[in-house]
């Protein structure tokens, strides 16, 4: 399955939840056009929620990346949840953990935009 | 797709599209191949990623989508080990001249990782040219890490 993703509004802030395969083709790019609509409408704090996502790989990672740029340039804040260890682990090899403000838990996240 | 055994050595290698359809059939028969060593489902995710990274970037960055160039896989299991070889028929590239993507310039780079991660995942990478032409990369796990 390639990624499926979906949105709802928890107060002000925009929260995508991602699940499935977010990898080269399809999935990357879904991932990519989602947050630069967001980034588009003018929403300013995104919440990225990958507590469904299966796989991702680094042109996933790619894209989260090129949406947090996206996203921090028009003075907004794209911040994730729900890594699985495998995400995290990624993040760690990659040191994006310096990048993204990362969560465990989705009224914490909530709250940090405050 | 060709399948030797001799002795406790079994040998498939095969030639694939460049297409990415080429990276799930790739990551797909390693896997098999990693399970049945008994790797732990963490290694094989790891294995299954290398794999991806690496075919991914002999379709997208060696053969160019070229429908006339071919991926060339090789996947060899013994009782300790796993090696997947992985060859284009690119122009080749010095592994040297990337970008260091842990760099703090290039960190927000969106490219550039997936041979870092696929080193990273592995015990053993090696990247060279391929004889006849192109980039070769082999990777190999072993059952037991120290």
């Amino acid at each position: 399955m390639s990624v499926k993703l979906t949105s709802r509004q928890v107060g002000d802030v925009t929260v995508i939840d991602a699940a499935g395969r977010v990898t080269l083709g399809e999935g990357a790019s879904a991932f990519r056009d989602a947050i630069r609509n967001f980034a588009a409408k003018g929403d300013k704090k995104l919440l990225l929620n990958l507590a469904d996502v299966s796989y991702i790989d680094s042109s996933g990672i790619g894209e989260m990346v090129s949406g947090f740029t996206t996203v921090t340039n028009g003075g907004g804040q794209l911040k994730l949840v729900g890594l699985s260890k495998r995400v995290k682990d990624l993040l760690q090899i990659t040191k994006l953990y310096t990048v993204f403000e990362a969560f465990d838990d989705e009224a914490e996240a909530v709250r940090s935009f405050h | 797709m060709s399948r030797c055994e001799r002795g406790h050595m079994e040998t498939i290698q095969t030639t694939l599209d460049s297409t990415l359809q080429t990276a799930d059939t790739a990551e797909e028969l390693v896997l098999k191949e990693a399970a049945k060593l008994g790797l732990e489902e963490d290694e094989q995710h790891q294995i299954g990623m290398a794999v991806r990274e690496c075919t991914v970037n002999a379709v997208v960055h060696g053969n160019r989508y070229n429908k006339n160039k071919k991926v060339h896989l090789q996947i060899e299991r013994s009782e300790k080990d796993l090696t997947v070889v992985i060859g284009d028929e690119g122009e080749g590239f010095d592994i040297n001249s990337l970008p260091d993507p842990l760099a703090p310039e290039n960190l927000l780079r969106q490219s550039g990782r997936g041979l870092m991660l696929a080193r990273a995942f592995m015990d053993e990478f090696d990247l060279h040219p391929r004889p006849g032409g192109g980039t070769e990369v082999r990777l190999a796990k072993h059952l037991t890490k120290a």
